[in-house]
């Protein structure tokens, strides 16, 4: 049976300070501060006190962290199958790699001849992630998915603007189904979101998109298998009808998963693709990040007088092999472009751990990902299809791809058992729940997906795990409500955490609240 | 025969055999995996043998110990440097404790997502809720997030977000001593919505925001003004308070930038007057990584109106429902993305969480006193640099102000380019500084010098002693 761990444990500024250091650097500088002598930073600016920070010995510093790892959960611990964010197994072989202090010490503006190594591989990376998703050439430069969504539209406004009717393209496509951050990066972008419904088949309503397509669209922003796991048959005809207004076509790669080497956006006719390193290509997603969201464009031309393609409007830095010299270099973002939209070059660390996990698969491993992917998503449809109190909606009889959206309205209707209850009762069976309440379109949507890693004894306890969750709803809804109870703390008052009042974001406002200085 | 792409095995999507695949099959009722992909228009639909045709990866799988060689080879094409660089600009070469890359390579933290099921996730959360708690102590600020990509786009989000609580303003005040990277990132984001970036100038004595500037730019049009402390020429602003306070005179929002290291020994920007705070966490145990991840720093002071247009993620505190225990949960998720959607404060999902985690165990490692000490080494480090490198005849006060841990170095009237030098440098091994005559003109040939405490002295004086040969070569002196 499943019991999370468990420690009553303090905040570490709640610990003692016993007037430690930490870190032993002096014996470095003690000469170097003879020399200079005195502090002359002027007294204005000159910090009074030492942060409010303890001092601690270092191992109560480790056994603090490492106790709050022990309740905590990732993909080493079990199944995450969050639908839309792939939780695969990331491979130690990689880590090893990708922390390598051969990468932590260079600095971004070191000169190219002392990274030709890192280069060399950042390199590869462009080539093959093009190849993957079948465009023509990729920057590495967005940190995740969304800020690769936001070098895209802003690369669609770019493009636009060089065509001079900036004015008149003013309006982004999504679908009703789409992810968040597809509307939230399109009025980043300064353009205005239209949303077109999705059919009982699954697809995109193509009426009513039809309806809304015209000069004022600037692009289409889709994921293809959409959030409901399931391939947009008719993505040939939306193609065509976007690109008669010469908006362009923007893929979310967040669910590539489900197709790796069986179709590429770039064979669909998209213009622009952001693919997700820390869902597809293994890198860890870290407990919220870092991820790396490359953006991988068609090099069409923009100013065939100017000689200008989509590629020079891309953000941030393309490494290219400069064959005179026979070294890597780094491509500035030149006048055309949208320019920087992150410091410096990319983020290297989960953009290596996809270097070693490509490298590793091949194309034949990659391949096998999304077999296995949509094996044991469809495997788990059949599982759970007739279990009461849920229902697979959308695309009835479809084949799902790499995830699949189960909804419990006839559970939530029939006993009062939510969506949300469902995931708690899953989580006291110590699996992590799937993603809740999303897609949107989806009444009490449960998005599940069990990637590439889970083996099939996996699937089915995890199967076997919901039809008890509907039993015991069904016959004491109370106790469902109790979920969960082996978790390191029972349900949690999510009201009290965002009531004006009582909102505390940090441990000085908690403080400061109580000594009666903030309201 | 089961659809399967032949000859493979690999461990990490070796989890179901032979045997398990037949069952799924059968289960699900079809013959071969390919049929599940016949929804895929035929047009579209790629062949086994033209996707195996394709340049991707080697080709072939590579089995652990080829790989791990192979890398190996690859990274040993980076040059290995005598010493750190000597180069900031933002980023800067700083000790990473063991204790910080332990802690994040453990799996439950390594290897979680985002914690959308508060009660199994607590200590990631507790984790969070400390970095942005202690970030809080650093900057005496009340609110911070659990991060953005790096200093850049927070600053951008800082700037976009100060454009919605001053709604109807259209400028905003950049000086231009402030990082010409982060000012590229505010131009790309900012462009969209119409805001007007107007650069403030600085004092060409000191290398200090001109206030004069400050005060003639300022008016009713503006909605908030920015401030880099240290600033890119490494100088301490000595008027941020000053700035600040003509800042809220004219009812604009005072934004801060800052080096958290830097704050060991300079005020805090909430002791300044700051509205809005951002800043790179890279130098809190993070490795520099070529460019990332890097951990953007985002506080707010605390006030409902600034909060609610806050971007990112925010854990706080609560109880369980019964009361009986503290725990965490993410607070005011009204605000993003996945909730608001086009009218979300910002469109940042996925984030920089366990370098947030990373800094927060390096900012417990050292304590308050720790993080001064640290600071004080990288001061007594730097000028010491300062005075060797002007015992060799280099100019090093470019600006009188008083400077942290990096300063600009003219190389104008030497007799040699500043390339010339770097190449001398790069011949034995060792990293100058950031040639900055590009971004300031007005400059010519000047190059900006870091020193951390990963320098020793014994570096130090090589850099002197070497850059002292390359002079007297310069001048002709063999
Ligand atoms: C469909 C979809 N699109 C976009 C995103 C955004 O990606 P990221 O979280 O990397 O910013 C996500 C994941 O969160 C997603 O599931």
């Amino acid at each position: 049976m499943f019991r999370q761990a468990k420690w009553n444990e303090p905040l570490i500024l709640e610990y003692p300070d016993k007037g430690f250091t930490g870190l032993s650097l002096d014996s470095y500088s003690d000469s170097t501060a003879r020399a200079v002598g005195e502090i002359r930073i002027p007294k204005g600016v000159l910090r009074d006190t030492p942060p409010n920070i303890p001092g601690l010995p270092e191992v109560e510093v480790v056994r603090h962290y490492t106790r709050l790892s022990q309740m905590s959960y990732g993909v080493d611990n079990g199944p995450v199958p969050l639908g839309s964010c792939t939780m695969k197994y990331n491979p130690r072989i990689a880590w090893w790699v990708a922390f390598d202090e051969r990468i932590a010490n260079l600095h971004p503006l070191q000169d190219e001849r002392t990274v030709q190594g890192l280069l060399e591989i950042l390199f590869e990376l462009q080539k093959w992630l093009a190849n993957i998703t079948g465009m023509d050439v990729c920057t590495l430069h967005p940190a995740a998915g969304a800020h690769g969504e936001l070098a895209g539209v802003l690369t669609i406004r770019r493009y636009h603007e060089m065509k001079g009717r900036a004015d008149l393209k003013r309006e982004i496509i999504v679908p009703d189904s789409a992810h968040g951050t597809n509307p939230a990066s399109a009025s980043m972008a300064g353009f205005v979101t239209v949303t077109v419904p999705t059919g009982e088949d699954g697809n995109i309503d193509l009426e009513a998109l039809r309806a809304v397509v015209g000069e004022r669209t600037a692009g289409l922003m889709i994921t293809n298998p959409s959030t409901l796991g399931l391939f947009e048959e008719r993505i040939g005809d939306i193609v065509k009808l976007v690109h008669e207004y010469d908006a362009l076509l923007y893929y979310d790669g967040a669910n590539l998963n489900g197709i790796l080497g069986y179709a590429r956006p770039g064979d669909m006719g998209f213009d622009i693709a952001h693919l997700n390193l820390h869902k597809t290509f293994s890198s860890p997603h870290g407990g919220g990040g870092p991820g790396a969201g490359p953006v991988c464009v068609k090099d069409r031309v923009v100013d065939e007088d100017k000689n200008i393609r989509l590629s020079d409007l891309l953000p941030g830095y393309l490494v290219v092999y400069d064959e005179e010299k026979g070294i890597y270099r780094l491509r500035h973002p030149g006048p055309h472009s949208v320019g920087l939209i992150k410091s410096f070059f990319g983020n290297v660390v989960p953009l290596v751990w996809a270097y070693v996990y490509i490298a590793s698969l091949g194309p034949q491993g990659l391949r096998r990902v999304s077999e296995h992917a949509v094996l044991a998503t469809n495997y788990f449809v059949k599982l759970v299809e007739g279990v009461r109190g849920f229902e697979v909606p959308y695309g009835k009889g479809r084949f799902r791809k790499n995830e699949v959206v189960l909804s419990a309205k006839p559970l939530a209707e029939e006993t009062g058992v939510t969506a949300m209850d469902v995931a708690k009762g899953l989580l006291d069976a110590g699996f992590y729940a799937p993603t809740v309440y999303f897609p949107l379109i989806v009444k009490e949507a449960l998005q599940v997906e069990f990637t590439e890693s889970e083996a099939i004894e996996n699937i089915e306890r995890y199967a076997e795990r919901l039809k008890e969750i509907s039993r015991v709803a069904y016959e004491n809804p109370d106790e469902a409500k109790k979920w969960p109870i082996n978790t390191s703390v029972k349900l949690i008052d999510y009201v009290k955490g965002d009531h004006p009042k009582t909102l505390a974001p940090t441990w000085r406002v908690y403080v400061r609240k109580q000594r009666g200085e903030l309201s | 025969m089961n659809g399967m792409t032949p000859d493979y095995t690999q461990p990490w999507i070796s989890t179901l055999n032979g045997k398990d695949v037949e069952k799924m099959l059968k289960t699900i009722g079809v013959k071969s995996v390919e049929e599940l992909f016949a929804d895929i228009p035929e047009t579209y639909r790629m062949k086994l043998e033209d996707w195996l045709r394709l340049d991707i990866g080697f080709g072939r799988p590579l089995s652990e110990v080829e790989l791990k060689r192979l890398m190996d080879e690859k990274l040993g094409k980076n040059t290995a440097l005598r010493t750190p660089p000597f180069m900031g600009g933002g980023v800067y070469p700083h000790y990473v404790p063991p204790v910080v890359k332990y802690i994040i390579s453990r799996g439950e933290f390594l290897t979680a997502y985002t914690p959308y099921q508060a009660e199994i996730s607590q200590g990631l959360m507790q984790a969070i809720f400390e970095y942005q708690s202690l970030m809080a102590e650093l900057l005496e600020m009340d609110v911070v997030n659990a991060s953005m990509y790096d200093w850049g786009s927070a600053l951008a989000e800082a700037v976009l977000m100060v454009s919605r609580v001053n709604k109807g303003r259209s400028k905003f005040l950049i000086p231009k001593n402030v990082n010409p990277f982060h000012k590229r990132v505010v131009e790309a984001y900012t462009r969209p919505h119409g805001i007007k970036l107007v650069e403030v100038e600085y004092d060409r004595a000191t290398g200090e925001v001109d206030l004069e500037d400050v005060k003639n730019k300022l008016d009713g049009e503006t909605a908030g003004v920015y401030v880099q402390y240290p600033n890119f020429f490494g100088v301490i602003e000595s008027g941020v308070k000053e700035v600040f306070e003509l800042a809220h005179e004219r009812g604009a929002l005072a934004v801060a930038g800052v080096y958290p290291v830097a704050l060991g020994l300079l005020k805090p920007p909430g002791e300044l007057g700051a509205d809005i705070a951002v800043g790179e966490g890279q130098s809190l145990g993070l490795g520099m990584n070529y460019g990332g991840p890097h951990l953007g720093i985002f506080a707010v002071r605390y006030d409902m109106r600034l909060i609610r247009q806050m971007p990112g993620r925010l854990i706080g505190l609560t109880t369980t429902k019964d009361g009986s225990e503290r725990a965490f949960s993410m607070v005011l998720q009204t605000r993003e993305q996945h909730i608001r959607r086009e009218k979300a404060t910002s469109n940042i999902c996925t984030n920089e969480a366990l370098m947030a985690i990373a800094a927060a165990v390096f900012m417990s490692l050292l304590g308050g006193k720790g993080l001064r000490r640290l600071a004080e080494i990288n001061y007594y480090n730097a000028h010491y640099a300062q005075m060797k490198l002007s015992e060799i005849g280099l100019n090093t006060r470019v600006f009188k102000s008083d400077f942290f841990n990096e300063f600009p170095i003219s190389f104008n009237g030497v007799g040699v380019r500043y390339k010339e030098v770097h190449e001398g440098l790069l011949a034995k091994r060792i990293h100058g500084g950031l040639y900055i005559g590009d971004y300031y003109p007005e400059l010519g040939e000047t190059a900006l010098f870091a020193f951390t405490e990963v320098h020793s002295k014994d570096d130090i004086d090589l850099l002197a002693g070497t850059l002292s040969e390359l002079l007297r070569r310069g001048k002709g002196v063999p």
